[in-house]
């Protein structure tokens, strides 16, 4: 019988339990930070357990940290999630990206970016964007603390394995349309729990053409539409990326021939399949308080068809039919570990070039890493923010969410480079227009949103 | 973990869809280092008013009705969003001890069956059903039949049998997984290692 990747990966490691029930996986990776882990350390701890396999085990700061200044970390509660984890990382004897650490950043950027996160492994993390590691041609999923309790002590996971969708995406993306407005678009246009109990695999020539980047923005958001995870085929592109970097294997050709098993073996193995064709796809910016809520850039915002539709257009101050371009911007946030990688910055950087962003708006571009912000900095993107009145600012999770001194005020519309527009999502009161990294560039420099297909890039 | 076979208890209804978790547990209460005392923030933003900060008579969870409720009956998605097990937590805390909702996030629900707090799938139908209880009345969730009693009404409910003997048993997760470190212990023999 035909089957998937996901499925070939996922049979790799069970160690026990009967198919089509829970089953006991091994874990190869499991990535820690600052929010999810105190309490699991704790019930070690109180059980006296260890960290089974401290060496497949990575954590780092990124919640919390304060990007203007960080080694300053004003408020005690974040200090003390902060200290707690260092104190538990080194009585566990766990890696450990501080603040600060050449390795630091958002940890689903440095995961990658270290060369821990290769193809054909389990990688979890008690963090629900974990699915971005999928983009290596992983399993890769988001699990709560007591779950990590669970991999500290066992370095394996109870799971049921979720069904299989494929998405065979086609066509070349227009200028100005990008992985990010792709997969904005599949949850606009399907809702928000369209993929809830499955992994979805993502194929065909569009995915195979797309940098590692690019890859890691789509899986990143799979759980915006109620994935699981999102996978992708391991390809030439994935092992160059791995190949050379710090935690990569020596022998990247056995390595590569190795990961080279994982593939789909042909669409009947997926439990569904859909196609989606990208020639004509605009970019998409989000209206509402969910990443469903959104429309293409010049298409006007949709009738409420229900109460939650309703709660959203007040929350939000706006009215259906109303465009986007019209929305009263006062904030710009370019960041997070769905876009704040050097290619996201770099598309930012060359659209402000030489120029300045609008009087009525507050940008703030945060790296997702130290290794990016340096690279960043090396090729003059970090002046480019700078001279057109961007602050730019230190690695760390940021305005992605309000849980560090990066906080949108209340009443304020930001267009944001992240993934989730909940209500106060970005600082009780605000208000998160999701966009691509040019759009909201782009947004900065006008002052509000406009179709980034009309300017020339 | 505390086994649950039978539970009866007052319901409170939330007939919304797509309660996501930051609506549950809104991120500025995730600071704690413990596991307890998230209850008094579940639902926050709609639990206090804007401003003074004070209860919002007009929300569910702040009418003296709804007090002792142990299970919380809502809509489709529930716990969608960020995988922050403090909403689970935050609900367990405040009281629940059973959710009869349309469906739940993955992540959700695996959280759910770690922390003793029972999630229920029932339709629509069957829910609009339960959402009338009132102050007065209970609710029965017999999960060893797997049927949710009220008044006259029964309704059947479908359960994964691994996660019903977790709640039935209430054993450790980690203790069940580490009856099978031998086998642990082989699979990690065989890992490839490529330098
Ligand atoms: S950048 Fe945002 S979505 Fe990503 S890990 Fe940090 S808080 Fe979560």
């Amino acid at each position: 019988m035909a089957q998937t990747m996901f499925d070939k990966i996922w049979n790799k490691h069970v160690i026990t339990g009967e198919a089509g029930q829970p089953q006991l996986i091994y874990v190869d990776l499991h990535l820690v930070h600052e929010v999810t882990s105190p309490q699991a350390f704790e019930g070690l701890r109180e059980n006296n357990r260890k960290v089974r396999r401290p060496e497949r085990t990575f954590a780092t700061m990124d919640h919390n940290v304060p990007t203007e200044d960080i080694f300053n970390v004003k408020d005690m509660i974040s200090r003390k999630q902060m200290d707690t984890l260092k104190n538990n990382c080194e009585e566990f004897g766990v890696r450990l990206a501080a603040l600060g650490d050449r390795q630091q950043g958002i940890i689903h950027a440095i995961s990658p970016q270290l060369g821990l996160t290769q193809p054909g492994q389990v990688v979890v993390c008690g963090d629900s964007h974990t699915s971005t590691h999928g983009a290596f041609g992983s399993i890769a999923f988001g699990i709560g603390t007591s779950e990590v309790e669970h991999v500290f002590a066992t370095q394996t996971i109870w799971q049921a394995k979720p069904k299989n969708m494929g998405i065979h995406v086609t066509g070349k993306l227009p200028k100005g349309v990008y992985a990010k407005d792709l997969i904005m678009a599949l949850i606009g246009q399907n809702g928000v729990d369209f993929g809830t109990g499955y992994a979805i695999e993502f194929y065909g020539d569009t995915i195979e053409r797309m940098s590692m980047e690019e890859r890691m923005t789509i899986c990143n958001m799979v759980i915006e539409g109620g994935a699981k995870s999102g996978i992708i085929k391991p390809d030439q592109t994935t092992f160059d990326y791995v190949a050379g970097r710090e935690y990569a294997p020596q022998d990247m050709a056995a390595a590569s021939e190795y990961w080279s098993q994982f593939y789909t073996d042909d669409e009947s193995a997926f439990d569904e399949q859909y196609e989606f064709d990208v020639t004509k796809l605009a970019p998409y910016v989000s209206w509402g308080t969910n990443p469903g809520m959104s429309v293409p850039i010049d298409q006007p915002f949709p009738e409420p068809v229900d109460i939650n539709m309703q709660k959203a257009y007040d929350y939000e101050g706006l009215k259906p039919a109303g465009q986007a371009r019209d929305i009263d911007l006062g904030f710009v946030f370019i960041g997070s570990c769905t876009n704040g990688r050097l290619s996201d910055l770099e598309i930012a950087a060359n659209i402000m070039r030489g120029r300045k962003i609008a009087p009525n708006i507050t940008a703030l571009v945060v790296p997702a890493s130290r290794e990016i912000r340096d690279e960043a900095e090396r090729r003059g993107y970090a002046k480019i923010f700078k001279d057109a009145g961007c602050e730019w600012r230190e690695p760390g999770c940021s305005a992605c969410l309000g849980m560090n001194p990066d906080q949108v005020p209340a009443g304020v519309h930001c267009a944001s480079t992240s993934n989730r527009n909940f209500e106060g999502r970005q600082g009780a009161g605000s208000m998160t227009h999701l966009a691509s990294p040019a759009m909201v560039a782009a947004a900065a420099l006008h002052g509000h949103f406009i179709d980034i297909r009309s300017e020339a890039i | 973990m505390e086994p649950i076979t039978v539970h009866t208890g007052k319901s409170v209804a939330l007939m919304r869809n797509d309660i996501d978790t930051d609506q549950i547990i809104p991120k500025q209460f995730l600071k704690n280092i413990l596991k307890t005392g998230y209850g008094i923030h579940a639902f926050y933003d709609w639990r206090y008013l804007k401003g003074s900060g004070r209860p919002n008579p007009d929300f569910i969870l702040n009418q003296p009705s709804s007090k002792g409720a142990t299970i919380l009956v809502t809509g489709n998605n529930f716990g969608c969003g960020s995988s922050r097990e403090h909403a689970a937590w935050a609900i367990k805390d405040w009281g629940f001890k059973v959710i009869i909702a349309g469906g739940y996030s993955d992540i959700f629900y695996m959280n759910c069956t770690k922390n003793g707090l029972l999630p229920i799938v029932l339709p629509q139908a069957a829910r609009d059903v339960l959402a009338k209880a009132t102050p007065e009345e209970t609710i029965t969730v017999d999960l060893v039949h797997q049927k949710v009693k009220y008044n006259d009404h029964e309704f059947a409910f479908d359960i994964n049998p691994t996660w019903k003997e977790k709640f039935i048993s209430g054993i450790d997760d980690i203790d069940l997984t580490m009856s099978h470190e031998q086998e642990i212990e082989d699979y990690e023999a065989q890992i490839p290692s490529f330098g």
